[in-house]
């Protein structure tokens, strides 16, 4: 009957063919097997636009060729070439991105799950399909206007369909299913193209039935994904119709209200919803409303808002647990396609599929399981796609409930399973936070995430080894949140990390955090605040060994340099790293350099020469001259060792009177004195510098200690004098108190020359002489003082009385007092010791037995003599 | 030569109330100019009442005696014998929707036992070689809406073995417990009817819970009547092995023509009821009546 009539010409359906708005048959056509196709949508979309805007409504479909719409209505062929070209995917793609414009591009699309879930549920089992044989050409006769005929044919139609004559094909393999579920995708698109609407109702109707049934239940997904692309492509037919309806004069705008909608689009729309409350069965009523959710748009404002509650709740009545989660699945899609903003009803659709999660165990689902042979665990993979679907739809830009969500998961997650499963959640934490920079305002949390990883993870390398954790740390952008998280971590690792490590992806990450932090630092930190940070990258630092790997040790120190260059404290720690570096190339080495470890100690020394001077702590410098000195004489680098100490005498005239010392200005006087006298006993075993004269160090730092501005009032020139004596006295000796391995030192060099011990000799008389001027001057201030009736004044000669007995000292341990000059030094020394009664009695009655003591000692006894002569003043 | 005579009503939904105008175009289209003995449209409203055959044998005197009931007629000439240019002619035409006398002016109701139906006719008389040429439209009437308020009472319902009549063996009966109400059954009937029902527990799987709308018609007079219950819809509510404790929607929505304000007159009468129709997985049949009061506000 149809096909006789088919020769007849319906121009309506044809007209409506060539809108692009019905062209978009099409876009629901996904085959399983056809690959995703990327058009530059913007160009189509530009054209699209040009073209519809001309004014022949058959040019409207012309393909995106803006030249095209020259042929407008001319070429009596360009309807059919519209007609066409229309049904090109390229057009359903710009579509398709149109619609897609509601939720964002950050949301993935159902397009790019769909072929997943295709791939991934397959079956080998036998499928059967039961459908109608749908009648033909029962098209009602454009005549009848009666509407109560209509309508009765109509119902009677869709009861045909329902109840009336049913084939079950059986024995499919799946792509027999899926070809045979296609078939029915043409069959919709060539009912609706020939204006049989009726039946397209019934094919989709029919389809949606086939979600009932969970036979062959491994397929269910894959079988939910081909149905739905039906569904779709009839909510798309029905929604383009309606609006076809309304382009009289002027297509709709996208943006269009209830009042851009005539009378005729709202009737036919209101009957497509009467129509599909009277399916009888619950499965196809809901499936096939909420494919057309859209067109409540037609109806009035809030259409959407109130279906999707009503449609939420109706799946409650789907006794499956599967059927039902993927009906939830499908009205999670529609929804956010339509109405993303409507989160509730999202939110009740999962509480509704937790709600009903027990019905898994229950009795009808264990003997489906049984039925089809299927264990439990493979059923439950079975729910993945629709949950997850689910959960996207729900955590889609809601960053804030989406964040104290995944602040509670993310501890779920580390506590029970592993980095490769905390990674993932992590990097779902960025895709969500990300867009409009939302974890701008989930700080807090993205904060207590890290905290919770931390608390469970104390492997670093696993825990670096993550590849989204520092992604994750550079959502922190604010710069004392930042400081804050790198602090927590750094925290945990010098609390955690035992071991020392060369691991490459601890090194690189914590490098990069302990950059962050080094890098906040700015004029304004406060002290203590870059105290604290160097402190935690120098216990990072410390935590770097390369093993035997000296010079990749090297190089990370060169590069930490870099790095850390404005926290002073860290490089403090690099030059000690290196030295330390030196050492134990020399202990690896047992003291015998080959060239090429020579070589690079003589780097390492060269590292901490030209890091020393960047430091701005004047006794840092000079400790570290010092002791990068010994290294380099340990090491056996002459000339290196030489250099150090040259430069740490070159800078003691640059030492200030006052250091702030724990913000309290304290004098620097103690502080030099200590450095000198650990100097000079470095100095001892020293070899003198070819070309330079002799003890020529020592005078040079003995220079300098006469040039430099002293406090007033202080003895602390004369100190060091006195300190250089025993020196003086360990230089002379034929061999030395302590030497360095394979370095000869002036012991050797000189090998008691008796003009070396002249040189030494000179040098002491020059320095008892300085000494000898300074307590005089000391005993005529006095004086002068005691004649003004200066009140305090009894301070000099108690300075002098110290200074004095310290002197004695020194002559009683290193001179030779069987020289009676000196013996008659000494005991005058002791006699102005005691002249003002300053001494104390008991360090004196001490000395005193001190010395009869050694007297007793061969070669000593004219130490007795001099014993003699030393009188106790009683202070009674 | 050919003619196409069609009639069109401004309103999208032919919907129109009491005392409104019923207004629309008639359309002639032809190729040559057509040659007529006048142009005339009617409006009617009538009632048809049929008896069941199952009724035809114990009311087989009265069967003849039940006549259409009019309730509206009317007749105007829209043109005089003459002539219609060729192409597409529109003739606008206004029916007052008014009735003579203390006449009411029920709803339309397409049922299976009464029928309440408005139509528009027009018949374009021509001469005797040519066949006359007559078109029908329906249009629907909608009574004006009720003043008094529609206050929603809502119905609770429990049913358990216990509650069951017309069983024949009560010890033969799985146990079950399902807990709901309707929010109403004085419906408004541009509103869905909507409740809430909980499968409480239940021995035996629940098969399928369905709404069953029916439509229950009474036609007679004095001498007897004849009074018949039949299905307009079923609308399935769960569907499987529901979980239980959990509720589910009861939602239906009311057909359009086949639905209409509860009526009672004095030969006749249209109500309505709801049956909450339960099927166990052993295929046991538990159903709960409702009847409902329909009206328009």
């Amino acid at each position: 009957f149809y096909l006789e009539r088919s020769r007849g010409r319906n121009y309506e359906a044809e007209l409506q063919r060539c809108h692009p708005e019905v062209a978009l048959v099409e876009f629901g056509d996904y085959h399983p097997l056809k690959p995703i196709m990327v058009t530059d949508t913007k160009t189509r979309r530009g054209a699209r636009k040009g073209s519809t805007s001309s004014s022949s409504s058959s040019s409207s479909s012309v393909p995106p060729d803006p030249l095209s719409s020259m042929l407008d209505g001319t070429d009596p062929l360009s309807m059919f070439a519209a007609a066409s070209a229309s049904e090109t995917p390229a057009m359903s793609h710009s579509r398709r991105e149109k619609e897609e414009e509601a939720v964002g591009p950050d949301f993935e699309p159902w397009s790019s799950k769909r072929g997943e879930i295709l791939a991934r549920f397959t079956t080998t089992e036998k499928l059967s399909i039961v459908t109608a044989v749908v009648s033909v050409g029962k098209a009602p006769s454009p005549g009848s206007s009666a509407v109560s005929e209509k309508v009765r044919t109509r119902l009677e139609e869709l009861d045909d369909l329902e109840e009336g004559s049913q084939r079950e094909l059986l024995n499919l393999s799946q792509q027999d299913y899926a070809n045979r579920i296609e078939e029915l995708n043409q069959s919709l698109k060539e009912a609706w193209a020939s204006d049989q609407k009726v039946k397209a109702l019934k094919i989709v109707i029919q389809c949606s039935k086939l979600l009932s049934d969970t036979s062959v239940i491994q397929f269910y997904p894959s079988k939910f994904v081909l149905i739905t692309d039906i569904l779709d492509t009839f909510g798309r037919l029905v929604y383009d119709r309606i609006w076809t309806m309304c382009s009289d004069p002027r297509p709709l705008p996208d943006s269009f209200t209830v009042e851009d909608v005539n009378d005729t689009a709202k009737e036919t729309c209101l009957n497509w919803f009467f129509k599909i409350a009277s399916i009888r069965e619950l499965l196809p009523r809901l499936y096939v409303e909420a494919a057309i959710l859209k067109c409540n748009r037609f109806l009035n404002k809030s259409g959407i808002q109130e279906t999707l509650p009503r449609l939420t709740a109706m799946i409650r009545g789907i006794g499956d647990p599967l059927v039902a989660a993927y009906a939830r699945a499908y009205l999670c899609r529609v929804g956010m396609e339509v109405a993303p903003h409507l989160k509730d009803s999202l939110n009740r659709n999962f509480f509704d599929l937790l709600g009903t999660f027990r019905q898994i165990s229950g009795e009808s689902v264990r003997n489906q399981l049984v039925l089809q042979r299927v264990e439990v665990p493979e059923y439950l993979t079975l729910y993945s796609p629709a949950i997850s679907w689910i959960l996207q739809c729900i955590a889609y830009r809601a960053p804030e409930d989406y964040i104290n969500c995944a602040e509670i998961w993310v501890e779920f997650t580390c506590r029970h399973f592993t980095k490769r499963e905390v990674n993932t959640v992590l990097a779902d934490i960025i895709k969500h936070m990300t867009p409009d920079r939302a974890f701008e305002d989930a700080y807090p949390q993205l904060q207590s995430v890290i905290r919770k990883i931390l608390t469970y993870f104390h492997d670093f390398s696993v825990l670096f080894s993550m590849e989204r954790f520092l992604p994750f740390l550079d959502m922190f952008q604010k710069d004392s949140v930042r400081v804050e998280v790198c602090r927590s971590i750094m925290e945990v690792f010098i609390k955690h990390q035992v071991e020392l490590t060369r691991d490459p992806v601890i090194l690189n990450a914590m490098l990069h955090i302990c950059k962050t932090m080094h890098d906040s630092v700015n004029a304004l930190t406060l002290e203590d605040e870059k105290r604290s940070l160097a402190l935690l990258i120098i216990g990072f630092i410390r935590m770097v060994s390369f093993g035997r790997d000296f010079e990749q040790q090297l190089s990370f120190c060169v590069e930490a340099r870099a790095t850390f260059c404005n926290l002073e404290p860290v490089l403090v720690q690099l030059i000690h790293t290196v030295n330390q570096l030196a050492m134990e190339t020399r202990r690896v080495m047992g003291g015998n350099h080959s060239r090429k470890t020579a070589a690079f100690v003589r780097a390492c020394a060269a590292y901490s020469f030209i890091t020393i001077p960047s430091l701005s702590s004047i006794f840092s410098r000079l400790s570290l001259y010092l002791l990068s000195g010994q290294v380099a004489l340990a090491n056996q680098c002459l000339s290196q060792a030489d250099a150090f100490l040259k430069a740490a005498v070159s800078i003691l005239p640059e030492v200030p009177r006052s250091i702030s010392v724990e913000g309290k200005l304290r004098s620097s006087e103690s502080f030099l004195l200590d450095f000198i006298n650990n100097f000079l006993a470095t100095l001892l075993v020293v070899p003198d510098h070819p070309e330079h004269g002799v003890l020529y160090l020592v005078r040079g730092l003995l220079n300098m200690v006469q040039d430099y501005t002293w406090e007033d009032n202080s003895d602390a020139k004369v100190r060091v004098y006195i300190s250089a004596l025993p020196l003086l006295a360990a230089m002379s000796q034929e061999t030395y108190l302590y030497s360095i391995p394979k370095v000869d030192s002036n012991e050797t060099l000189y090998g008691g020359d008796p003009k070396f011990l002249s040189e030494i000799n000179k040098l002491c008389e020059t320095l008892i002489g300085q000494i000898l001027d300074h307590l005089k001057a000391l005993g005529r201030d006095e004086k002068v003082a005691a004649g003004s009736r200066l009140i305090r004044t009894s301070g000099l000669t108690r300075r002098q009385g110290a200074v004095a007995f310290s002197l004695f000292g020194v002559l009683l341990a290193h001179g030779d007092l069987r020289n009676n000059k000196l013996s008659q030094l000494a005991v005058n020394l002791w006699n102005l010791s005691h002249k003002h009664g300053y001494c104390e009695t008991r360090i004196s009655v001490r000395t005193l037995e001190s010395i009869k003591h050694q007297a007793q000692q061969p070669n000593m006894t004219h130490l007795s003599d001099t014993v003699q002569r030393l009188t106790l003043q009683s202070r009674t | 030569m050919s003619v196409t005579l069609d009639i069109r009503l401004k309103r999208a939904n032919k919907v129109y109330h009491e005392g409104e105008a019923v207004t629309g175009v008639i359309v002639l289209v032809c190729k040559e100019p057509l040659q007529h003995h006048g142009i005339s449209l009617s409006m009617e409203g009538l009632v048809n009442l049929q008896l069941s055959s199952k009724s035809v044998g114990v009311f087989e005197a009265f069967y003849n005696s039940v006549k259409p009931i009019q309730l509206i007629s009317s007749n105007i000439e829209v043109a005089k014998a003459g002539k219609i240019p060729g192409g597409k002619t529109e003739i606008p035409f206004e029916f007052p929707l008014q009735t003579k006398g203390n006449k009411v002016l029920y709803e339309t109701y397409h049922g299976v036992f009464v029928n309440i139906q408005y139509t528009l006719r027009c018949d374009m008389k021509r001469s005797l070689l040519a066949k006359d040429l007559s078109r029908n439209c329906e249009f629907i009437v909608h009574c004006q809406p009720q003043k008094a308020k529609v206050a929603p009472t809502p119905v609770n319902f429990t049913i358990t073995p216990d509650t069951l009549q017309n069983i024949r063996e009560r010890s033969a009966l799985p146990k079950f417990l399902i807990r709901g109400h309707l929010d109403a059954t004085n419906c408004v009937i541009s509103q869905p009817l909507t409740g809430e029902l909980v499968v409480e527990n239940s021995d035996v799987p629940i098969k399928s819970i369905e709404l069953q709308l029916v439509r229950v018609e009474t036609c007679g007079c004095a001498e007897g009547y004849a009074r018949d219950a039949t299905e307009i819809q079923n609308i399935q509510i769960a569907e499987g092995d529901i979980c239980h404790g959990l509720s589910i929607p009861i939602y239906m929505v009311f057909p359009r023509l086949f639905t209409c304000p509860t009526l009672e007159t004095t030969n006749f009468k249209v109500e309505f009821e709801v049956n909450i129709v339960i099927v166990l997985h052993d295929d046991h049949l538990i159903t709960e009546n409702f009847p409902l009061k329909l009206c328009r506000v």
